[in-house]
């Protein structure tokens, strides 16, 4: 399916945001400004974007730990996410839940996940939704290498299979789950097969070829609409920064990073096959420019926001009490 | 004697024990890491907190197991392997992923003595790294010791110190039934005087780690830390107060806590968890039906409120109870 210019300017407008967000966050936390601890998603982005491009707002994601790229590609406020990694008071969540609980649910966010594997289950739950209101909207659970071993993950997997809802489970196969390799604790190296051996169509994707990913994507939704049964993708991709910001990464061979960021960036590669594709190199590089002003401002405004103040504290716990 | 890190001192009894006793072995993701990596490194990572450090090169892959994310799993092996005459040493990481791997923990581990009639037990160790005060958030900071010692059959351990934690963990390992070790992040780096060699703190025995006469103050894990500092404070007002770290909360120690009430009359706990079912509300508890008639004022608890763990640096303060906290309380308590 030929794809349209903005669809393909949007997309690239999306991954760049995730790049310039995540490689910005990575300078900024040197400073000790941003609590807590963070996983960065650079040089997965072609995953997200690939993913949600063709999701609208009524169709949901549940996400993870390396939650950014996923709520950008699905629409979450930029500066709103970058004030809730500062923890202040108007951040996306009030500051309450930091880099690893984003959600925006007006988005069909719902949420990134502290908890491995907690996602998924979750994700079968608003499929089941999906189904009922009949409108051929879908449910994507994100997980990676690691996750597949979660027994919670099985669980959602064969539920989703039995219940025959739409949801489609998206494994980003980066080679780690900390500090351990995937081809070590997968014990069958093969997660797209496991999937598939619940019942559900699935295939394994170049997961640094946008193009790859978003097709692999438009045929599980289209597998969703048809059979009525979930689907899975495994994404082959790398992580251009240790586990979370600190780790020393010395699993990892020296040049590994170095080698990967030639070979498997993938907004390098948006761009070799761009012009194929009908863009300008001139407009990208307006995208470009247009992004870095936009992560400029909201770290900027986060910085500039105020924290939340104590009285907040108890409230949200519940709606009444 | 050496000033050693509760980090390093939890690592020394893991040395030790695995060195004496054959039967340990060590179990949990990223124990050693770099399994399966492209540096060849085979050691990457000693544990996410450093803790079992060492164990893989001087012990081998037999006997420390870097495991998939898969806590049912990783629980449930140790329980088997328990049974089957091991001595596991299960790490769990952060205390709140205790949830993915629960029923292998209340269900299976806890009973096995009692279900089957006393005929065999369960020595496992489970560790499990806790608290707030990292920014971590709502599912990496929690004080989640009460949901496991309110659990018959589990013992819970939750030592404020680098000795206590070396002495306590040795004899977590040489115990007969399942232990779930509580170890504060924000202490794993606080030094204290550590020996070298071995020896073993015995569970259900409270430490006076402060002497007084008008409050007794009980405090667990970190909060043992701010309660000496609000104690210092109100001790330039001529108020001194006796200070109880439990060490374990099951078994409890509620004699030693007993008699100091019988002599000071007031009581504040001081406790990371939130109030409702908790450590501090059980102590209260006892001090209330046990020692209603030496008490001279109303028990203060000092506790995180009754929600998840905030995320902002202004919230996360703001929930953790702090030593100006503890200081009002005792000013409280001393007002009657
Ligand atoms: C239940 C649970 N166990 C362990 C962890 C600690 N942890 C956080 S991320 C992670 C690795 C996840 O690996 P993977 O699923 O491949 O995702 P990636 O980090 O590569 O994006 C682990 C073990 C956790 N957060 N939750
Ligand atoms: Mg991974």
């Amino acid at each position: 399916m030929k794809l349209t210019r903005d669809l393909l300017l949007d997309a690239y407008r999306r991954m760049k945001t995730i790049r310039e967000f995540e490689e910005r966050l990575h300078v900024e936390i040197q400073t000790g400004e941003i609590p807590g601890f963070t996983h960065l998603y650079s040089g997965q982005e072609a995953v997200a974007v690939g993913v949600c491009a063709p999701l609208g707002p009524l169709d949901y994601i549940v996400s993870t730990h390396r939650g950014h790229g996923h709520c950008i590609a699905k629409g979450c406020d930029v500066v709103g996410m970058m004030k809730e990694i500062y923890g202040r008071r108007d951040g996306l969540c009030k500051g309450k839940g930091g880099s690893m609980h984003i959600a925006d649910v007006t988005k069909g966010m719902l949420g990134a996940n502290g908890i491995v594997g907690g996602g998924p289950p979750i994700a079968v739950g608003a499929a089941i939704a999906c189904k009922r209101r009949g409108d051929g909207t879908v449910s994507v659970a994100f997980g990676g290498d690691g996750s597949c071993n979660q027994g919670t993950v099985f669980e959602a997997m064969n539920l989703a299979v039995v219940l025959k809802v739409p949801a489609i489970f998206v494994f980003e196969n980066n080679g780690y789950s900390e500090h351990t390799g995937a081809d070590y604790a997968v014990g069958s190296r093969d997660i797209a097969g496991r999937a598939a051996a619940f019942g559900m169509p699935a295939e394994r994707v170049d997961g640094s070829d946008f193009f790859a990913v978003h097709e692999a994507m438009q045929r599980a939704i289209a597998h969703t609409r048809s059979a009525g049964g979930p689907a899975a993708i495994e994404a082959t991709t790398t992580r251009f920064y240790g586990h979370f910001e600190g780790d020393p990464q010395l699993y990892r061979a020296k040049d590994e990073v170095r080698r990967q960021r030639e070979t498997m960036d993938c907004l390098k590669r948006f761009r070799a096959v761009a012009t194929d594709h009908g863009l300008a190199a001139g407009e990208l590089d307006a995208i470009d420019a247009e992004v870095l002003t936009l992560i400029d401002a909201a770290v900027a405004t986060a910085k500039a926001s105020p924290p939340p103040s104590d009285a907040e504290l108890t409230t949200d716990v519940y709606l009444s009490y | 004697m050496a000033q050693k890190s509760m980090r390093d001192a939890i690592n020394d009894a893991l040395h030790l024990e695995m060195a004496r006793d054959p039967r340990v072995i060590v179990l949990g993701e990223d124990v050693s890491g770099g399994a399966g990596g492209t540096s060849g490194e085979r050691e990457a990572s000693g544990g996410i907190f450093g803790v079992t450090k060492g164990l893989l090169p001087r012990f081998g892959a037999d006997r420390v197991l870097d495991t998939p994310i898969s806590e049912s799993a990783i629980i449930g092996a140790a329980a088997g392997a328990a049974l089957a005459g091991l001595r596991p040493v299960a790490e769990l990481m952060f205390a709140d992923f205790v949830g993915v791997s629960f029923d292998q923990l209340y269900n299976q581990m806890a009973k096995f003595r009692y279900m089957f009639g006393g005929k065999t037990g369960c020595p496992a160790v489970v560790r499990l790294a806790m608290g707030a005060g990292m920014n971590m958030g709502a599912q990496h900071s929690q004080a989640i010791y009460p949901l496991l010692a309110s659990v018959p059959g589990l013992k819970v351990v939750v030592p404020s110190n680098a000795y206590d934690a070396k002495g306590l963990m040795l004899t977590a390992l040489r115990d007969d039934d399942p232990v779930m070790f509580f170890e504060h992040k924000a202490l794993y780096p606080r030094k204290s005087e550590v020996p070298d060699g071995d020896y073993t703190v015995p569970f259900g025995e409270a430490a006076l780690v402060r002497e007084g006469e008008h409050v007794t103050v009980v405090a667990l894990a970190r909060m043992v830390v701010f309660a000496e500092k609000a104690i210092d404070a109100v001790q330039k007002d001529g108020i001194t107060c006796d200070l109880i770290d439990p060490r374990t909360v099951s078994p409890l120690d509620a004699d030693t806590i007993l008699e100091s009430v019988e002599n000071t009359g007031r009581l504040v706990v001081v406790d990371e968890s939130p109030p409702r079912c908790s450590i501090a509300a059980d102590i209260a508890a006892i001090v209330a039906s046990r020692g209603f008639r030496s008490l001279r004022a109303p028990i203060q608890m000092v506790t995180a409120p009754h929600t998840p763990v905030p995320f902002a640096r202004e919230l996360e303060r703001a929930y953790v109870p702090s030593p100006q906290r503890i200081e009002q309380a005792i000013r409280t308590v001393m007002q009657e």
